[in-house]
């Protein structure tokens, strides 16, 4: 179906979650698209309604209500185009339910070929249960007995350039072949395996494969090692993620007659939103969704977009995870006073035992922030070291290089290149302070120079990612207008000084702002400027200092202010917290002051103790 | 009003417990609907395809790939054993040839001249799926298992670690309140399930595994002490396939915490009974708890069954256990339930109730921390 833009003034967006349907208007006022109303219910595909159109028909309910229009009719079809208050000009939809869309990848070397599998599989929004690969360093038996193991909804297979040698990337085959993978879903659906690798050998890979495997051969995702082209294998994961996983859920034959798009993975809608974005304003972003069981992370740097998802650090079902990853002195060293260790332990047990409860005291939300920034910390390390330049390519050198050598494989991440940092998912979104959700961000990510920091409002990213594939301009309009929080602006220099001494001068100018002073290394300072101002700032780092522009050279820029304002952050970078417990514990204590962290008056409220 | 639903563990008296029992694969159903079973009968059975081990014949007999196809002495399809020859190089004139002697029994799958990799697969493996709980088969699921339905004790659990077993009920701790230390656990109680009432030390669950105990079924335990026992920290509560001696069942939470009394209560009734334990548990959507089932033989069978609230319904005078600090662990009754989110300690806005302790105190707490007691 064509869609003319300019008739759209009403879209109707929904995401379908493991637990939560939650449903968006979004309408043109004033000549704008705006986020008007938005209403949720649960997910219906589990028994006894085994149908997703259910819980999507009562999100929509709530939203008409609220709205005061009518847009399901009362055999809860959807209602179509708007006319009046009647109806919607279009429906779009993301989907994670049933645990999202999990893939196996394999390639014939991990650094290389499976790495670029990966990068596809997971930019495409899938969970990644396993990578093989001939260097993988386990012996075909035993991958042979975890592809048996595996349950995945599709494979992911590539290996070789194009022109390149066969028999790796057959090899693989022949190992797939006889495992006989389950799908995850009905005993009759055949496992469908995308092949996107050496051209040259997709005939060969043909004739390993019977009619157990659903085969679909598309274009090599690393024709040359220089360049990937993951396109068609993404493609091709959209496509099949409908026609096959989709398609056994229960309701989403339906669902998709529904759709004026194709459904979208979540994941793959909300790296869909960041990629435009970033595009648009022409900026380097980095956005995260910690969830429950793990936390998904996204970047744009320099155009190349990267996802990656951290299976096992989360917030409740994983929070022991976490705290045996990072250990609990690197957990603890972000509480601002004395906490039983012994106590904390079972706290966490408890917590993974029981994941639908919430901090009721001070103590414990403290305590819940402080693993956030060890799961968000690990979680970056994790995306940082995927997100890197394509290796195995050759390079060439001359003299002058002896100094500056880089070699393949380094990250794309930079942190003083980031321009915007988004936040969302529980522990973030719903932190009683913004303040808390702000350092929350700077702890764990460590953003360098200048960065704006914002949170997702509702968690819409999803619907305005699918909304983006249809519609650029009103996804963009939400997203900035009414997507977006903005928290505010961090200025953080790169570099490490002794406490106490200069690091650097700052001076702004503005409506609101006009301030000037020294930060000294080891502060932290928090300036007021509210959502929709701005700021000049002058800004000059000290010896051993870069703000972005070099050591000791001068910025001058403009800021955004926030719900919570600028952050100058003088703890050096990396940051880097007293090894001793009790003068970490006096650092912290002065920062959470500074920044009015945890105001004492809040505290005196229900079950304080 | 609208009631308000909070997930709950269940214990209770007597209630008609099914139980599903499928295999991994399709295979043969061994009972048929009214058979009665006891819990160690075999239902149903079924073959799983060998294991698969690829056998790369051009690297193990040093020839191109595109030559092992000619060199193979047997075909895809036929069967070799132990020691056979199965392929064989052509050599230099008929002379020096290598030959390779299969290490596995099984068939030959098939052979590449590709990759000159020959995928041998190992002879069928057996796969029984045993009843679980004594009781009638109520329905059957062709070529899959079955239903199993009986009148049981049952008891759930938190947390547990390992898998299915059975045996009979054994006491250990004399209230809910006593700590299960190694000194209560005797030899008597080999095969057993034991029932403790607080916190379990590791030195107790170790004992337990020595004088081989079924299972263990008490209120709490440290972390430091199943860390000690397991060997290594759990990350995500994710269990039941641990090969650790036993079964353990936590029936509260971690720490020193005792079993709920309602909860001892019953299964200090049941003491000698058959029970049928599973410490498998899955925090995530589709949530599994761990079980204690115990069913009603004799004159248990005939009486009355008891009313029963309402699943999941909060409503003001039911039992409510608190699940997160400061007052984890206590149980007492909803006193009160305001419509209105009040703001918590940490700053946080929430919906909240009140519950009154056997002491006469209140508290006020949000009402995601609390647990139904459900009967």
């Amino acid at each position: 179906m064509t869609i003319d833009p300019d008739k759209i003034n009403v879209i109707l967006a929904t995401d379908c979650g493991s637990t939560t349907t939650k449903a968006i208007l979004i309408q043109k006022v004033d000549g704008v698209y705006r986020q008007t109303h938005r209403g949720e219910a649960p997910t219906t595909v589990e028994e006894p309604f085994a149908d997703v159109t259910i819980g999507v028909t009562n999100a929509v309910t709530e939203v008409q209500e609220l709205a005061g229009l009518k847009l399901v009719d009362e055999n809860g079809k959807l209602l179509h185009p708007a006319q009046g208050d009647v109806g919607s000009d279009i429906y779009i939809s993301t989907s994670s339910a049933g645990g999202g869309l999990q893939m196996m990848v394999a390639g014939v070397v991990k650094e290389m070929t499976a790495a670029s599998a990966k990068r596809a599989a997971l930019g495409a929004g899938a969970i990644v249960m396993d990578t093989i690969a001939s260097n993988d360093r386990r012996k075909p038996h035993e991958q042979i007995q975890r592809i048996r193991e595996l349950r995945p909804d599709m494979i992911l297979l590539s290996g070789g350039v194009d022109g390149g040698t066969e028999a790796h990337v057959v090899q693989l085959a022949e190992l797939i072949a006889p495992a006989k993978p389950q799908p995850r879903f009905g005993s009759k659906y055949t496992m469908p395996l995308i092949y996107a690798g050496n051209k040259e050998a997709a005939p060969l890979i043909q004739e390993v494969f019977d009619e157990s495997i659903d085969l679909t051969i598309v274009d090599n995702l690393r024709p040359v090692l220089e360049r990937e082209n993951l396109g068609p294998a993404r493609d091709a994961i959209h496509d099949l993620f409908l026609e096959h996983v989709m398609a056994h859920a229960p309701g989403y034959d339906k669902l998709m007659t529904w759709t004026h798009a194709p459904i979208m993975p979540t994941p793959g809608a909300v790296g869909n939103i960041l990629q435009r974005i970033a595009t648009d304003q022409n900026i380097n972003v980095v956005g995260v969704d910690i969830g429950g069981a793990t936390t998904d992370m996204f970047s744009v740097f320099d155009g190349v977009f990267n996802r990656t998802v951290s299976a096992n650090l989360g917030m409740s079902y994983s929070i022991s995870n976490v705290c045996a990853e990072a250990g609990m002195e690197n957990v603890l060293r972000w509480v601002h006073f004395d906490m039983d260790e012994r106590e904390l332990r079972n706290r966490v047990k408890n917590k993974m035992i029981r994941p639908t409860t919430i901090p009721q005291t001070r103590e414990a939300l403290v305590f819940e922030q402080a693993v956030s920034r060890e799961a968000l910390r690990l979680a970056y390390i994790q995306h940082k070291e995927f997100a890197t330049t394509l290796k195995g390519v050759q390079q060439q050198r001359t003299v002058g290089d002896t100094f500056s050598q880089e070699v393949g494989g380094q990250t794309i991440v930079n942190n003083m290149k980031l321009d915007l940092l988004v936040a969302s998912g529980g522990v973030l979104s719903h932190a009683p302070r913004m303040h808390q959700t702000a350092m929350m961000l700077i702890d764990a990510f460590e953003p360098e120079g200048v960065t704006r920091l914002a949170k997702d409002s509702i968690f819409m990213m999803p619907h305005l990612g699918v909304l983006a594939e249809v519609h650029t301009q009103a996804a963009v309009e939400v997203f900035e207008r009414d997507c977006l929080i903005n928290l505010g602006t961090c200025i953080a220099p790169r570099g490490q000084g002794k406490p106490g001494k200069p690091c650097f001068e700052y001076e702004f100018k503005g409506e609101t702002l006009n301030e000037s002073g020294v930060m000294h290394y080891g502060e932290i300072k928090l300036l007021p400027l509210g959502e929709g101002e701005t700021a000049m700032v002058s800004l000059t780092p000290m010896r051993g200092f870069d703000l972005g522009q070099g050591p000791k050279k001068r910025v001058e820029t403009q800021v955004r202010g926030g719900t919570v304002g600028l952050i100058l952050d003088a703890r050096g970078r990396p940051l880097v917290l007293p090894a001793e417990r009790s003068a970490c514990r006096t650092a912290m204590t002065s920062w959470v002051e500074a920044i009015q962290l945890y105001p004492e008056e809040e505290t005196a409220a229900v079950g304080a103790r | 009003m609208a009631k308000a639903y909070t997930p709950g563990l269940k214990v209770t008296n007597r209630i008609t417990h099914r139980v599903k029992r499928v295999l991994p694969i399709s295979g043969e159903v061994l009972v048929k609907v009214g058979d009665p079973v006891t819990s160690r009968d075999v239902v149903a059975e079924t073959f799983m395809p060998g294991d698969v081990f690829p056998l790369n014949m051009a690297n193990l007999l040093s020839m191109p790939a595109a030559d092992v196809p000619e060199c193979m002495l047997i075909q895809a399809g036929e069967t070799v054993h132990v020691g056979q020859v199965i392929a064989r190089t052509k050599g230099i004139f008929g002379m020096f040839r290598t030959e390779y002697k299969s290490k596995v029994a099984g068939t030959v799958e098939s052979i590449s001249g590709v990759t000159g990799q020959v995928i041998l697969r190992g002879s069928q493996q057996p796969v029984r799926v045993l009843a679980y709980m004594t009781g009638r088969i109520a329905e059957v699921l062709p070529g899959e298992g079955c239903l199993i339905e009986a009148e049981v004790s049952y008891v759930q659990g938190i947390f547990g670690i390992g898998g299915e077993t059975d045996g009979p009920i054994r006491l250990a701790c004399a209230s809910h309140q006593q700590d299960l230390t190694p000194d209560v656990i005797t030899p008597e109680m080999k095969d057993a399930v034991v029932i403790g009432g607080a916190r379990v030390t590791d030195e107790a669950i170790k004992k337990a595994v020595e004088v081989g105990a079924a299972a263990l079924v008490t209120g709490g335990i440290d972390d430091q002490d199943l860390r000690d026992f397991l060997g290594y920290d759990l990350g995500v509560a994710i269990t039941g396939s641990e090969k650790v001696g036993l079964t353990l069942i936590i029936t509260e939470g971690f720490g020193d915490i005792a079993m709920a009394e309602n909860t001892f209560s019953l299964l200090k009734s049941r003491e000698g009974d058959l029970a049928s334990v599973n410490g498998a548990t899955q925090i995530r959507a589709g949530v599994m708890r761990p079980e204690v089932i115990i069913p009603l033989t004799g004159e248990e069978l005939e009486r009355e069954k008891e009313p029963v609230h309402t699943a999941g319904a909060l409503d003001l005078g039911r039992s409510v256990r608190i699940i997160r600090d400061p007052y984890f662990g206590l149980i007492g009754e909803v006193s009160a339930l305001p419509h209105e989110q009040q703001v918590l300690g940490s700053g946080s806005m929430a919906r909240v109730l009140e519950v009154k302790f056997n002491s006469g105190e209140t508290v006020v707490i949000p009402r995601a921390n609390v647990e139904l007691i459900e009967e």
